[in-house]
């Protein structure tokens, strides 16, 4: 039994959680204090990679990571990195992909929170930045955990995109989805319902310790 | 010295209307803010406190808070701000909360020894009553030794007997951190103990600007007792009429003669005044 391609989908989805933790914090925290009129425009894009067909994601991001786009020859040229059919690729693509189930539930959660309490913070003397890491994020704990729990989860399952932008390159972008598939095509029943079945068990305990995680959050901070 | 001299637009249930306000608040004053709500009593507040944008200019001891374009942000300017809802920060203990706003371990304690919450200093929020959190916010509002201490209707959410108490301790820590204490109140007896000056605000402008006693004291004329309240019911007793009146937390029953009950709507606000020559006064 080979395990490689769990850990390439395990590796994926944990970088893309920690790179998009990253983006998803600034980019939330100004949607759910803006009053902005661009606002609705950037919650729209934001969302659609929800919306959008794999397929369609898959072709741009392939089409603009490329060498013959600028960014993928910038890239090329300057770092010597090929950003398609590539692990680096994979997560750039990954970043794209899973962006609105980071940002979605951070912004539910800075939005969820007593905006009186912020004030309070700023007019104790406290930066944005200290407010947001010392009253806003340890007072929605659950709304975090839910981010990244989701966008690992989301990440560990997604196909389309990784097909498209990574190929199935073994040990490289040869993710556990990917391989069920080929497995498939390929008749090899056995391994698939070896990888499937542990695909489903894993999926199962990360959400329901996510679930657990909050119920146990609300009772005891009646969050 | 304190001036205010600001306009702001506010859309408020009663549609458009502008928030003027002008005034000249002395160092250690304590000014109630009194007025309907939606007359713009909170939103004067947040554009003292810097949380909200208005026209006009605001200046502190020759400091200058708001002045054409420029606004000094909250955190630059020296205020204690004590909301409605306390917003006390829910994952620190009531001490962090404190020190979180000034690493003054002294002052802390002797904020929570005033208010008697030294034995819960180690307690979350969510473990106090509201009349607690209620001292908590004040003391956090404190820490910072301001030289302008805002409070939101501090004390509209508690029982009469935690109200009074924590009059008291409001008045005692006015004093002893010499503020200056801006307050929204629509208590008559709570601003008549605590403030030295009222302004009353209605649909964003100033209607009346004096002392306490001045503004509050319904008496006029020869009336020696006059009280504002609300007619509840009229009944027919037999041949009489007995009109029952709601005067603040109390009910009481007047009779009326025929005439007067036809000319009285129930529902409306009503003056009841007598005079009286000797009234009694006993202890409860």
């Amino acid at each position: 039994m080979d395990f490689e391609p769990f850990i390439i989908s395990f590796k994926l989805a944990a970088l893309t959680a920690f790179i998009l933790f990253c983006i998803a914090l600034p980019l939330a925290w100004y949607l759910s204090q803006s009053k902005s009129r661009a606002k609705p425009f950037l919650e729209a894009v934001t969302a659609l990679p929800i919306v959008l067909p794999p397929s369609v994601l898959g072709f741009y991001i392939l089409w603009a990571l490329s060498y013959n786009s600028p960014i993928g020859a910038f890239f090329e040229d300057t770092f010597g990195i090929k950003l398609v059919f590539s692990f680096t690729g994979l997560v750039v693509a990954s970043c794209f992909y899973s962006l609105p189930f980071m940002v979605q539930p951070l912004q539910n959660g800075f939005e969820s929170i007593n905006q009186n309490m912020l004030a309070a913070s700023y007019i104790a003397g406290k930066s944005k930045i200290q407010t947001i890491f010392q009253v806003a994020l340890p007072n929605m704990k659950p709304a975090v955990m839910t981010a990244i729990i989701i966008t690992f989860a989301h990440t560990v399952g997604e196909f389309g995109v990784v097909l498209m932008v990574g190929g199935s390159i073994p040990g490289e972008t040869k993710v556990a989805s990917v391989a069920i598939y080929e497995m498939v095509e390929t008749m090899d029943y056995t391994s698939a319902h070896i990888y499937s079945a542990v695909m489903v068990g894993i999926s199962f305990v990360v959400l329901l310790s996510v679930y657990i995680f909050n119920a146990h959050q609300t009772r005891r901070f009646g969050l | 010295m304190i001036n205010i001299d600001i306009t702001k637009e506010l859309h408020g249930a009663n549609g458009a209307m502008q928030l003027v306000f002008q005034a000249a608040i002395k160092k250690g004053e304590f000014v109630a803010l009194s007025g309907k709500s939606g007359s713009g009593k909170t939103t004067l507040l947040r554009i003292l406190a810097g949380l909200e944008k208005a026209d006009g200019t605001i200046s502190v001891e020759q400091k200058e808070w708001l002045h054409a374009d420029k606004s000094l942000p909250p955190q630059k300017r020296e205020i204690g701000f004590v909301f409605q809802d306390y917003a006390l920060f829910d994952n620190m203990t009531i001490e962090q909360n404190l020190l979180y706003v000034a690493k003054d371990t002294k002052l802390a304690n002797q904020l929570l020894e005033i208010t008697e919450l030294s034995s819960m200093k180690k307690r979350y929020p969510h473990a106090l009553s509201g009349g607690q959190k209620q001292r908590v916010s004040i003391c956090r509002a404190l820490m910072k030794r301001p030289k302008i201490l805002l409070l939101d209707e501090p004390l509209s959410a508690l029982d009469p007997a935690m109200r009074t108490k924590l009059q008291n301790e409001l008045l005692l820590l006015h004093k002893e951190f010499g503020t200056t204490t801006v307050m929204v109140s629509h208590d008559p007896s709570e601003i008549y103990r605590l403030a030295n000056r009222v302004i009353v605000l209605q649909n964003g402008k100033i209607i009346n600007d004096g002392s306490p006693k001045e503004i509050l004291l319904k008496t006029q004329g020869s009336q020696k007792f006059s009280f504002e309240g609300e007619l509840l019911d009229i009944k027919k007793v037999d041949v009489i009429y007995i009109a029952i009146v709601a005067i603040g937390q109390q009910l009481v029953e007047v009779v009326v003669s025929s005439q007067e009950a036809k000319n009285l709507q129930v529902g409306t606000n009503i003056t009841l005044s007598t005079k009286a020559f000797s009234p009694i006064i006993t202890q409860i």
